[in-house]
């Protein structure tokens, strides 16, 4: 499936429903960290989330991932309710999180270990997805012998091999420099171009956000709640030169305003 | 640089000048052998010691109490430091006879397990494995509560159980804090056989050396501390063998063990 024909094509389903979604921490008077989120995600649909830290973004994506459990409202996954951890979701976090006693086959493996899908019939997709991501000849390398970007590169494997229903990524390149960030760029917008999951991306960068969306979501703080939505219509694939255009800038402009608007810098 | 043979001879060459001071000032001042013997007399002890397979008795006694202590008391630990890491319930109830435990210096306890366990091997096991027991347990439970949030995160975001957040993570995360407790533990096993063989035994290194005490032998007695550092040094290493083998990925060690892939190539 190439993107024009998904463009065209009507939204078959909402992979993600989010209802009323609010969540508040401690008793029923403690910190509102999200109020009243309405959202969907549809299927393969790249969504970027943008906001300032605090604004309760990565309290959302606790609780699609099923880490936390919402106060009010409900978010669901292909029409059940996300009640706790499920084996259809795929997290990438700040940092890699590797094992360093694993291998990085081993660590690509680690969910396949822990839903006991069978080594032997993973071990070829685990081989592809690394080849994917230009890791070939690294499989029985360990975390410590491997650069950042290249550690970020096993952590998104390892969130693809059990082929879930959506990937969740956590500021995923958040602690990378500059060109390996953009590097990965490219490169997260290549696989997913080539295997159609539907990703929820948290950054706080509006320059990668609208490089990587189909809709750029802001959120602004205190409590978190969603700001305005914008619909980014580039041509894929994108390439870096992309982000000298006009038009990219218009976007990155728009959204900066509306995270001003919204109090988010302050 | 620190190493190399150069560094190596010279260190040998210190020791030497050490013992030839130590020899000199001894006959010089005629100080009584049984103050402080001369170096030669130590070793020609020690070698009749050897010779007459006296030592080697001796030592066989004091390796077998104090590896069984470390077994017992370090497997007991170990369970006990999980419970407790895993469960607060039992933390909260346990705890206070721990610390109550800990507190207390264990070797005082010596008399009391020779008067229960007697004058053979169990009392030199029993106090050992006391006394190797806490650094173990405090390590483990420590051990076992360090895993990252990112990574209880990780695996609780892919529908694992407690028991599998058990074995695939905080079990081989808290291995440096074990292994850390483990080479304590084997000093301290040690320590602990040989206090219980000066309270009561009737072999054993530190009955040898209590009974070279009554009868004024003192190069015997420094033949027998000799042997026992080499019997602590022995101990070690094992552990920490045993140690860079399992924990090859732990980076408060990587540098030494990337440094001998190095050397080895």
């Amino acid at each position: 499936m190439d993107a024009t024909a998904r463009e065209t094509a009507p939204i078959a389903r909402d992979v993600i429903a989010i209802r009323n979604l609010s969540k508040t921490y401690g008793r029923a008077d403690g910190v509102v960290a999200l109020s009243d989120i309405d959202c969907t995600v549809a299927d393969g649909e790249f969504l970027s989330i943008v906001g300032p830290s605090g604004c309760g973004k990565s309290t959302l994506l606790k609780i699609l991932a099923g880490l936390l459990s919402p106060t009010g409202g409900e978010a669901l996954l292909n029409g059940t309710p996300i009640e706790g951890p499920r084996k259809d979701i795929g997290v990438v976090f700040q940092s890699a999180v590797l094992f360093p006693w694993r291998s990085v086959l081993g660590n690509v493996l680690l969910p396949v270990d822990v839903q006991q899908l069978g080594r032997e019939k993973m071990n070829q997709r685990a081989l592809d997805l690394l080849a994917l991501v230009g890791l070939t000849g690294f499989e029985h390398r360990y975390p410590w012998e491997l650069s950042g970007g290249m550690q970020q590169r096993v952590a998104l494997v390892r969130a693809l091999i059990h082929d879930p229903a959506i990937l969740l990524m956590d500021e995923p390149f958040g602690a990378l420099d500059a060109m390996t960030r953009e590097a990965m760029n490219v490169e997260l917008q290549r696989i997913w171009m080539e295997r159609r999951k539907t990703v929820v991306f948290i950054t706080h960068s509006t320059s990668e956000a609208v490089f990587l969306a189909d809709r750029v979501m802001v959120m602004t703080p205190r409590p978190g709640k969603i700001g305005d939505m914008f619909e980014v219509d580039l041509p894929r694939p994108r390439t870096l030169d992309i982000m000298t255009t006009e038009k990219f800038g218009v976007y990155v402009r728009r959204i900066r305003n509306a995270l001003n608007a919204g109090g988010g810098l302050e | 640089m620190i190493g190399g043979p150069k560094n190596f001879v010279l260190r040998l060459l210190l020791i030497a000048v050490f013992l030839a001071v130590w020899e000199a000032v001894v006959r010089l001042f005629e100080i009584p052998l049984f103050i402080l013997p001369t170096p030669s007399s130590v070793f020609t002890a020690l070698y009749r010691g050897i010779a007459s397979s006296l030592y080697v008795d001796h030592v066989w006694i004091t390796l077998t109490e104090t590896l069984l202590g470390f077994v017992l008391g370090t497997s007991l630990a170990f369970v006990f430091g999980t419970v407790i890491a895993l469960s607060r319930p039992v933390e909260y109830f346990l705890y206070p006879f721990v610390v109550m435990f800990q507190s207390m210096p264990k070797v005082a306890l010596a008399p009391l397990i020779i008067v229960w366990f007697g004058l053979g091997l169990t009392s030199k096991v029993v106090n050992a494995a006391l006394v190797a027991f806490f650094p173990l347990m405090v390590n483990t439970i420590v051990g076992l509560r360090s895993a990252e949030e990112d990574k209880v995160n990780l695996m609780k975001s892919l529908a694992a159980s407690r028991t599998q957040i058990f074995w695939m993570l905080q079990l081989p995360n808290a291995m440096p804090y074990i292994f850390a407790g483990l080479e304590i533990a084997m000093i301290f096993a040690l320590i602990g056989a040989i206090v219980a063989e000066f309270v009561g035994a009737q072999a054993g290194l530190g009955m040898l050396i209590q009974s070279m005490n009554f009868t004024m032998d003192v190069a015997g007695q420094f033949s027998v501390l000799l042997l026992l550092s080499l019997l602590g040094l022995l101990l070690n290493g094992i552990v920490t063998g045993v140690r860079r083998r399992v924990l090859f990925w732990d980076a408060s060690q990587k540098f030494d063990a990337e440094s001998a892939k190095k050397e080895a190539v």
